[in-house]
C-alpha cells in the first residue's frame, strides 16, 4: 500500500523536477541555445493547459452520468484548431503585429485602446477564473483524499493541504511567470514545465485506459461488449447539450486567458499553428480515447456510491496497482497546477496592466515621465496580483466547502468566458464593429450569464428561491432559469442560449447604431486588414513632444539599456545619425507606443505617451485611409502615403542638410572674426602695457613687476591660442603622426585627472569605476590623456550644478571600449548639442575664456585613434561618449 | 472577408496561374475543413436514441463513428499543414509575399 | 568737478589698462564686467563717458547699446566702442545704433586717450 507520505514526497520530487525544468529552460533560454524551446512540438503540448483537472478526471465522471456527452468539451477545440486558417492565424498574427499581452488588452486595442472594456474582461476573467482555480484545487484535494483514506496512518488534514498547494502554485507562478517586464517575450520556463506536464497528463491517462482495456476487460472487443451491456450502453444524447457545448468549449477555447496566453502570447512563430492544427486535435483524441472504457469498468466494479470522477484513480487502487494510481494521481496533479500557474499568469497581467496601472497612472497626473520607476511597479503590481488570485481561489474553495457546487463549474466559467466571443471575432472581422458595441454586448452577456446561470447554480443564499420560482419581485417572465417564459430546456443551454445571442445581438445594434472614434476605426482597419497592411496606420503627432521625456519614460519602463538601444536604432532609421535623439515623427511615437505596450499593455501605453505628447491626433491622410471602406482605395493610400512619408522624409533631410551648411557657412565667416578676436584680446593688454611701461616715467617698483607679468601672460596665453590653432589644422590635414605605445587606461585617466584638477578650484569631483578601467590599450596614449584632460577640465569649467560631480564609467561594448563621462550640470541644450563639435562652438558666454577649440580637438584625435566622440542626450547633465577600438590598426594611414 | 475585385486590381490578368489557382483551391478547402467537422459532429443527432426503442445505436459503434470523424479531420488537417508549408516555401521568394492567402 | 567713466569690459587685464590711462588723466573710473545688467549699471551710475567692449557675457555690447539708445536720458551719452573682431559689419552696425566712436582692439593708448577727451569734449561743448 503506496502510504500518504511516499505520495507526498513522490509530489514534492515531481514539483522540483518541475522547478528544475523552469529553470534550466530560462536559462538555456537566455544564454541563446536550445532551439527545441521554440519548437511546434512545445508550442503544442502548451496548449494542452485546456485540459484541466476538470478534464482529466471530470471527464470519466462525466461518462458514466452521460455517455459520450463528454467528447463535446475536445470536440469544440479541434474545430477551432482545424480551421485555424479562418481565425487563429488571424488571432495570432494581430496579437503579434500589436504586441498584445492578454485578451484584454487584445479587446482594448481594437477598441480604440479603451480601458473600459479592458477593465470589463478583466473583471470578468477574473470573476469566471476564481471558481476554475477553486475547482482545480478541490480536485488535488479530492485525489489526496483517496490515498488518505487508504493509508491507515492518517496525518493528512484537507484544508492545510489545500493551503500549501495554492501557496506553491503561486510561488511557482511568480518566480517563472513575472521574470521579465515584457509579456512578448516567451516565459520559455513555464511554457516547457507546462510541455511536461502535458506529456505527463497524457501517459498517465493512457496507461491508466491501456491497463483498463486489457489487463481488467481482457481486450478490445471483450471491452466493446462490455460497454454495450453497460448502463450507458446506448447512444442517448441531448440534441441541445451537445451542440451547445461543443460550441461552448470551441469558444471557451479561444476566449480562455490562459489559453490566450499559450496560444497568442507564448506563440514565436504563426508557422507554428500549422503543426498545432492537427496534432493538438490528435492530443485530445488521446486524451478521450479510453475515457468511455475506464468509465464503463468503473461503474461495473466500484460499489454503487463510488463517486464516478475519481475513477482514475480508484479502479487502478481496487486492483492493487499502486503504482499506476500514483502515476494517474502524478497525472491528475499535473492538469491541476499547470493550469493554475498559467492562468495566475494571464489574469495577473491583465489586472496589472488593466487595474493597477491605470489606477496608478491617474495617481500621477501627468507625470508618467517624472517619478518612479515603472518597471519595479509594474511586476510588484503583477506579483501582488498572481498571489491575490491564489487567495481568491483559495478562499472560493475554502468558503463553497468543496462539493458538488463546484463540479459544474466548468462549464460555468466557459460560459463566462464566451461573452467575450461576439467582440472578438467582431473585432477581428467586422470593420462596423464599435466601442460602445463591444461595452452594450460585454454587459448584456455578463449581466444574463450571472443572474441566469452563475447565482441559481450557486445554491440558495446568494439569490432567494423565490426569486427562482417566481422571478423577481413576482415577474414570471424575468425567472432566471426561464426567462420569457420558455420552460422545459436544460438550465446550461438556457442561460447559454440567452446571454450569448441577446450579448451578439446587442453588440450588432449598438454598434450600428454608434459611431466609432477615429482612433478606434484606425485600429479596426488594422485588426480586420492584418494580412494587408504590415505598415500600420499612424495615430500620433508628435509636433510638441520632447523625445528627452520620452527617452526618460522609456528608461524607466524597458531598462536603460534596451530603451538606449530603441532610441538609437530609431534615430539611425531616421537620419543615419546615432547619438541624436531620434524626432517625435508619428512613425516613430508608434513604434515605441507598441514596444511599451508589450510591457505595460495597450491602453497604458497609450495613456503614457499621450501624457508625455499632449493629446493624439489623426493626421487627415488617416482619416481619409478611413473614411473610404473599400480595402481598393486603403491600399492605394497606404502606398501615398508610403510614398509622402518618405518625401517628407527626404525634405527633412534636405532642411537639416541646410540647417547644417547655413550653420556651417555662418561659422566659416565667424571663424577669421573668431581667430581675430582670439589673437587681438591678450595682444590688447600687452600693447597696453607695454606703451605705459614705456611713456610713464613715474611707476614704483611693483607695479612695473606686476605689469611685465600681465604682459608675459597674454603673450603665453597668445602661444596657446596659437597652439590649439595649429594643433587642429594639423590634426585636420591628416599629417600627424601618432605616438603609439602600450599602456592601461587607468594610468592614462589617472594621469589625466590628476592634471586636470591640478587647475582646477578644486570643487569638482571626480566618480571613477575603477575595477572597469582595467583595460589595456594599444594606442597614442598621450593624444587620448589630452582627451581626457579636456573633458575634464570642460566639466570643471562648465558644469553648473552646487556640488559638480563627473562619473567617468567605462565599458566593453563588442571589442570597443566606450568611456563616458557625464556631469551633473545642466548639460548642453538640445539646439546647441550638434554644434559642440565644431570650431569655436561655445555654449553661451566665453567668460570661461576657452578658445573654444577643445571639443573641435577631442573630436580629431578619436577619428585619428580610430574611435570616436559622440554626445550623450538624455543623461541629465552633459554627458560625452568616446569609444576606441580595443586593438588600435593604423588601418587609415 | 475581401472586395471581390481586389483581387482584378492587384492581378491584372483575367486568369490566374495555375499555381496561384492551385493555391486558392487549397485555401478554399482549409476553410471548408471546420464546416465538414461540424456537419460530421452533428450527424449523431439524427440517430433514433433510446427513447426510439429497438433502433437504438449501440455505445461502441458510437464510439467508433466519433473516434473515425476525428481521426479523418486530423489527417485532413496534417495534409493540409504540409501543403500549406510548401507553398508558402515557395512564395518567399516572390514579391507578393503574404498576400496569396485570397 | 570730477569727471567720471564707466568701463563695460569682462577682460580684466585690459581693464587694468584703461583704468591706469585714464585715472592719471584724472578720471573717477568705475568698472563693471557683465553683459547681462548692464544698462541698470549705467543708468544708476550716470557716467560722463561709456567704454562698452562688444563681445561681454550675458548680453552683447551692441544690445546694451540699442537698449541704451532707447532710454531718453541716454541719448547724448558718449559711447566709446572696443571690439576685438574688427570687422566692418561691425563698425556699421555700431553706426547704426547711435555709438559715439568705434575702435579696434588692440589700440593705442594715446588712440584710447584721445578719442576719450574729444567725446568728452563734445559732450561738454554741447
Amino acid at each position: 500500500m503506496a502510504t500518504l507520505n511516499v505520495l507526498i514526497l513522490v509530489c514534492l520530487g515531481y514539483v522540483v523536477l518541475l522547478f528544475g525544468v523552469a529553470f534550466a529552460a530560462d536559462r538555456l533560454a537566455a544564454a541563446g541555445r536550445g532551439r527545441w524551446l521554440r519548437s511546434p512540438l512545445i508550442y503544442t503540448l502548451s496548449l494542452s493547459i485546456y485540459c484541466t483537472a476538470w478534464t482529466f478526471y471530470g471527464a470519466v465522471g462525466n461518462a458514466a452520468r452521460s455517455g459520450l456527452e463528454f467528447v463535446t468539451i475536445y470536440l469544440g477545440p479541434t474545430l477551432v484548431m482545424v480551421g485555424w486558417w479562418w481565425g487563429l492565424r488571424k488571432l495570432v498574427r494581430v496579437g503579434r503585429s500589436q504586441r498584445v499581452t492578454s485578451i484584454a488588452d487584445l479587446i482594448s486595442s481594437r477598441y480604440g485602446k479603451s480601458n473600459t472594456l479592458a477593465i470589463c474582461v478583466t473583471i470578468l476573467a477574473v470573476v469566471g477564473g476564481t471558481p476554475y482555480i477553486a475547482l482545480q484545487l478541490q480536485s488535488i484535494t479530492l485525489s489526496f483524499s483517496i490515498f488518505a483514506e487508504a493509508d491507515p496512518t492518517g496525518l493528512y488534514r484537507e484544508g492545510s493541504s489545500v493551503f500549501w498547494v495554492a501557496t506553491g502554485l503561486a510561488l511557482f507562478a511568480i518566480l517563472f511567470g513575472t521574470r521579465n517586464l515584457d509579456a512578448n517575450e516567451r516565459h520559455h520556463g513555464v511554457v516547457t514545465a507546462i510541455a511536461l506536464e502535458a506529456v505527463v497528463k497524457l501517459v498517465a491517462l493512457l496507461a491508466v485506459g491501456i491497463f483498463v482495456v486489457w489487463t481488467i476487460a481482457g481486450g478490445i472487443e471483450q471491452m466493446m461488449d462490455r460497454i454495450d451491456s453497460s448502463p450507458i450502453g446506448q447512444w442517448n444524447i441531448d440534441a441541445s447539450r451537445w451542440t451547445t457545448f461543443t460550441f461552448l468549449s470551441a469558444a471557451a477555447f479561444i476566449c480562455l486567458p490562459r489559453m490566450f496566453q499559450v496560444m497568442v502570447v507564448e506563440n514565436d512563430d504563426e508557422s507554428h499553428l500549422r503543426t498545432a492544427a492537427w496534432a493538438f486535435p490528435l492530443y485530445l483524441l488521446l486524451m478521450s480515447l479510453f475515457v468511455v472504457p475506464i468509465a464503463v469498468v468503473g461503474l461495473d466494479l466500484m460499489p454503487a456510491g463510488a463517486n464516478p470522477d475519481l475513477f482514475v484513480l480508484t479502479v487502478p487502487l481496487s486492483q492493487g496497482n499502486d503504482w499506476l494510481a500514483m502515476l494517474s494521481f502524478i497525472g491528475g496533479f499535473s492538469s491541476a497546477t499547470s493550469m493554475v500557474i498559467v492562468t495566475a499568469m494571464a489574469l495577473s497581467t491583465m489586472v496589472s496592466n488593466h487595474v493597477v496601472m491605470p489606477i496608478w497612472l491617474s495617481a500621477q497626473e501627468g507625470s508618467a515621465s517624472v517619478s518612479g520607476d515603472v518597471r519595479t511597479i509594474v511586476l510588484m503590481a503583477r506579483r501582488v496580483s498572481i498571489a491575490a488570485i491564489m487567495a481568491l481561489g483559495y478562499f472560493y474553495y475554502r468558503m463553497s466547502g468543496g462539493g458538488a457546487a463546484l463540479a459544474s463549474i466548468g462549464l460555468v466559467a466557459f460560459a463566462g468566458i464566451s461573452q467575450i466571443l461576439p467582440a472578438l471575432v467582431g473585432g477581428l472581422f467586422w470593420r462596423g464593429a464599435t466601442r460602445t458595441g463591444a461595452l452594450v454586448g460585454l454587459s448584456i452577456g455578463f449581466g444574463l450569464w450571472i443572474y441566469t446561470l452563475l447565482l441559481p447554480g450557486m445554491g440558495g443564499g446568494l439569490i432567494p428561491v423565490s426569486v427562482i420560482e417566481n422571478g423577481p419581485f413576482g415577474w414570471g417572465f424575468l425567472r432566471p432559469q426561464a426567462l420569457f417564459g420558455i420552460e422545459g430546456i436544460d438550465p446550461m443551454v438556457h442561460s447559454v442560449m440567452w446571454s450569448l445571442s441577446l450579448n451578439t445581438i446587442g453588440f450588432c445594434v449598438a454598434s450600428l447604431l454608434s459611431f466609432p472614434s477615429p482612433l478606434e476605426r484606425l485600429q479596426g482597419a488594422q485588426f480586420v486588414n492584418v494580412f494587408d497592411h504590415s505598415v500600420a496606420p499612424q495615430g500620433w503627432t508628435g509636433s510638441v513632444a520632447q523625445s528627452e521625456d520620452l527617452m526618460i519614460m522609456t528608461q524607466r519602463i524597458l531598462g536603460t539599456v534596451p530603451a538606449q538601444e530603441f532610441f538609437q536604432a530609431e534615430a539611425e532609421r531616421q537620419n543615419g545619425r546615432p547619438g541624436r535623439l531620434p524626432e517625435p515623427t508619428p512613425g516613430f511615437l508608434q513604434r515605441l507606443e507598441r514596444e511599451l505596450s508589450g510591457s505595460v499593455g495597450a491602453a497604458t501605453a497609450h495613456a503614457m505617451i499621450g501624457q508625455i505628447v499632449g493629446g493624439s491626433s489623426v493626421s487627415v491622410e488617416d482619416l481619409l485611409a478611413v473614411a473610404d471602406e473599400s480595402a481598393q482605395l486603403l491600399e492605394y493610400s497606404s502606398q501615398l502615403e508610403e510614398k509622402s512619408a518618405e518625401l517628407t522624409r527626404t525634405a527633412r533631410k534636405l532642411r537639416e542638410a541646410n540647417t547644417k551648411l547655413t550653420q556651417v557657412s555662418a561659422q566659416k565667416d565667424d571663424f577669421l572674426s573668431q581667430v581675430s578676436h582670439e589673437l587681438r584680446t591678450p595682444m590688447t593688454s600687452i600693447r597696453a602695457f607695454s606703451e605705459i611701461m614705456r611713456d610713464a616715467d613715474d611707476l614704483s617698483a611693483d607695479d612695473q613687476i606686476r605689469y611685465a607679468a600681465i604682459i608675459h601672460d597674454e603673450a603665453l596665453r597668445l602661444t596657446r591660442v596659437l597652439d590649439d590653432l595649429l594643433d587642429l589644422s594639423v590634426l585636420e590635414s591628416g599629417q600627424v603622426s601618432l605616438n603609439v605605445g602600450d599602456g592601461s587606461l587607468k594610468s592614462v585617466l589617472d594621469r589625466a585627472v590628476s592634471s586636470a584638477l591640478a587647475g582646477g578650484d578644486g570643487s569638482l569631483i571626480v566618480r571613477r569605476v575603477r575595477p572597469s578601467e582595467r583595460i589595456q590599450l594599444h594606442t597614442d596614449l598621450d593624444r587620448l590623456g589630452q582627451v581626457f584632460i579636456n573633458l575634464i577640465s570642460n566639466a570643471q569649467k562648465y558644469c553648473d550644478a552646487l556640488e559638480p560631480v563627473l562619473t567617468i564609467s567605462t565599458h566593453d561594448v563588442g571589442g570597443q571600449v566606450v568611456i563616458d563621462f557625464v556631469d551633473n550640470g545642466s548639460g548642453i541644450p538640445p539646439e546647441a548639442q550638434s554644434m559642440v563639435f565644431e570650431k569655436f562652438a561655445r555654449v553661451g558666454s566665453d567668460k570661461a575664456g576657452g578658445a573654444g577649440l577643445g571639443l573641435a580637438i577631442c573630436r580629431e584625435i578619436m577619428q585619428r585613434l580610430g574611435g570616436d566622440i559622440t554626445y550623450l542626450p538624455g543623461q541629465g547633465g552633459a554627458g560625452f561618449r568616446l569609444s576606441l577600438p580595443l586593438a588600435y590598426r593604423q588601418a587609415a594611414q | 472577408m475581401t472586395a471581390p475585385d481586389q483581387d482584378e486590381r492587384r492581378r491584372p490578368s483575367l486568369f490566374l496561374e495555375r499555381q496561384s489557382y492551385r493555391r486558392r483551391r487549397l485555401m478554399d478547402a482549409a476553410r471548408l475543413l471546420p464546416l465538414l467537422g461540424a456537419a460530421m459532429i452533428a450527424l449523431p443527432l439524427l440517430w433514433p436514441d433510446e427513447s426510439g426503442g429497438a433502433g437504438a445505436v449501440p455505445m461502441s459503434a458510437a464510439i467508433v463513428y466519433i473516434f473515425a470523424c476525428w481521426g479523418i479531420l486530423i489527417l485532413i488537417s496534417l495534409l493540409f499543414g504540409f501543403a500549406a508549408r510548401r507553398l508558402s516555401a515557395r512564395e518567399k521568394d516572390e514579391p507578393e509575399a503574404g498576400k496569396w492567402q485570397r | 568737478m570730477s569727471r567720471k567713466v564707466l568701463l563695460i569690459e569682462d577682460e580684466p587685464n585690459i581693464t587694468e589698462a584703461i583704468r591706469f590711462l585714464l585715472t592719471r588723466e584724472g578720471w573717477q573710473v568705475e568698472t563693471h564686467a557683465d553683459g547681462a545688467d548692464a544698462v541698470q549699471v549705467i543708468v544708476a551710475a550716470q557716467p560722463d563717458l561709456v567704454i562698452l567692449d562688444v563681445m561681454l557675457p550675458g548680453k552683447s555690447g551692441m544690445d546694451i547699446l540699442r537698449d541704451l539708445r532707447e532710454l531718453k536720458s541716454m541719448q547724448a551719452l558718449p559711447i566709446l566702442m572696443l571690439t576685438a573682431r574688427g570687422q566692418s559689419r561691425d563698425r556699421e552696425m555700431a553706426e547704426n545704433a547711435g555709438v559715439s566712436r568705434f575702435m579696434t582692439k588692440p589700440f593705442s593708448n594715446t588712440e584710447v586717450l584721445t578719442a576719450v577727451r574729444d567725446l568728452h569734449a563734445q559732450a561738454t561743448r554741447l
